[in-house]
């Protein structure tokens, strides 16, 4: 129980301490966050994600250094991808956030996806959580590069920015489902480039066709040059109007039940998975099973049926 | 439970941008299975530390090529120190006189590898200091 208490109070090593037992899958760790979880949900969780390449870690960079003028303070998760040969990884995403590592405001952790599809580590909603009882107003999380399918993150954040480019050939066509749903603001980045005005034009029009009549919230879009910090103070202010939407309109209550409905039954998954998991293991069972389906003995519907027969009857 | 897989934190203090050694380590290390976090060059020792800290590494491999290193890896290692962080292991490499090995041993940096070191050799070297701390 040290190290959440030692979090609550404001220990920077503690919380990077807890952070790694919880990507380490430490048994330890569940019962530190059983005591943070109270004092979460304050933070304003903010996904940026897109494709590899579109600029995620600079516009990540930058939107620290406005919400920082303005006062606030700031986590910042990145994630990376873990070979899938090797089972390392480098995490790079910090080269272009470096200038923020000393300012005692802003606390940024480079996770690897460690095999975990989806965008983000398995251990994301968590770390998340850890920043969130640290007392971070913002908390940014850089998805690893996605393609199209890769939209857990909305599973996490409150507001969900999609970055897009000019010149990635049949821009829209390549994305329309998928990422370009979960977006509660677009950007347009690297907009100095040629396209740039084809693009939003598509982009608008897609989402036009998406948008219902009921919907409270029309995806908005910024234009942004990250590199040179233009569009980024309008891109902050968006990602404020939409929180004062979410909350206006109740929508934050209702995703807020959403998420919880979604993070307990996650929860319970994984640890229901892990007790059956061992004890299969540990009398051999599961050998067993596997011999009988490959000898065509038995086949695993029945024997899945019959396991948990034994334990819910 | 699986085994703890092994944060390094790979940086490149003072001024010279020569990273061609500190990306070599971080690819080796990334195929000995470790998680290496890599900051680019013209790194403070209050970034490094800093940033230590925040990654929760184990190790810190601190690379540099322009003489500096007398000044900048004990600052890394005091930093750290100071920080809470004195179980980080800090260890060395780039373009050091046999000289300045002592000296920066003495002042808490476990290793330092010359020119011509295997990456086998520093793979090895990290994975039996970390099981030994751990």
């Amino acid at each position: 129980m040290a190290l959440a208490e030692k979090i609550l109070k404001g220990d920077i090593k503690a919380a990077s301490r807890l952070m790694r037992d919880i990507d380490d899958e430490m048994d330890s760790a569940t019962d530190e966050l059983k005591v943070l979880y109270p004092q979460t949900g304050r933070a304003h969780v903010v996904g940026v994600t897109g494709s590899p390449g579109v600029g995620k870690s600079t516009l990540v960079d930058k939107m620290v250094e406005v919400l920082r003028r303005d006062s606030k303070t700031v986590g910042v998760i990145a994630v990376d991808p873990t070979s899938p040969f090797s089972g390392g990884a480098i995490l790079g995403d910090r080269v272009r956030m470096q200038r923020h590592s000393t300012d005692e405001g802003v606390f940024i952790r480079s996770l690897a996806t460690r095999g975990h599809l989806g965008g983000i580590s398995r251990s994301t909603h968590d770390v998340i959580k850890v920043m969130d009882a640290m007392g971070k107003d913002i908390i940014l999380v850089e998805t690893v590069g996605v393609g199209q399918d890769e939209v857990d993150i909305v599973n996490a954040a409150d507001t969900s920015i999609v970055v897009l480019v000019p010149g990635l050939g049949d821009d829209i066509q390549a994305i329309k489902a998928g990422i370009l749903e979960i977006g509660d603001i677009f950007v347009i980045n690297k907009c100095d480039q040629e396209g740039a005005d084809r693009l939003e034009q598509e982009l608008r029009i897609m989402l036009e066709m998406g948008q219902k009549s009921t919907d409270r919230w029309t995806p908005p879009i910024y234009r942004t040059e990250a590199i040179k910090g233009e569009g980024i103070e309008e891109l902050v202010a968006g990602i404020q109007r939409h929180r004062e939407v979410l909350q206006q309109e109740g929508l934050h209550q209702k995703q807020a039940r959403q998420r919880a409905r979604y993070e307990f039954l996650e929860i319970l998954k994984s640890s229901l998975m892990k007790k059956l998991l061992q004890r299969l293991s540990k009398n051999g069972e599961l050998d067993r099973i596997v011999d009988a389906m490959v000898k065509r003995e038995k086949d695993p519907y029945t024997m899945a049926e019959e396991i948990i027969h034994k334990i819910l009857p | 439970m699986e085994e703890r897989k092994i944060r390094v934190l790979i940086a490149k203090p003072g001024l010279d941008g020569h990273d061609r050694g500190a990306k070599v380590i971080a690819r080796a290390l990334r195929d000995a299975v470790m998680e290496v976090i890599y900051t680019g060059i013209r790194q403070t020792p209050e970034q490094i530390a800093a940033t230590a800290i925040q990654e929760g590494v184990d190790i810190v491999g601190l690379s540099c090529l322009s003489g500096a290193h007398n000044q900048l890896f004990p600052q890394v290692v005091q930093l750290l120190r100071q920080k809470g962080g004195d179980d980080i292991i800090v260890i060395g490499g780039g373009i050091i006189p046999y000289d300045d090995i002592p000296v920066l041993k003495k002042a808490g940096v476990a290793e330092v590898f010359q020119p011509g070191t295997s990456t086998q050799e520093i793979i090895r070297f990290i994975k039996e200091r970390v099981a030994k701390r751990t």
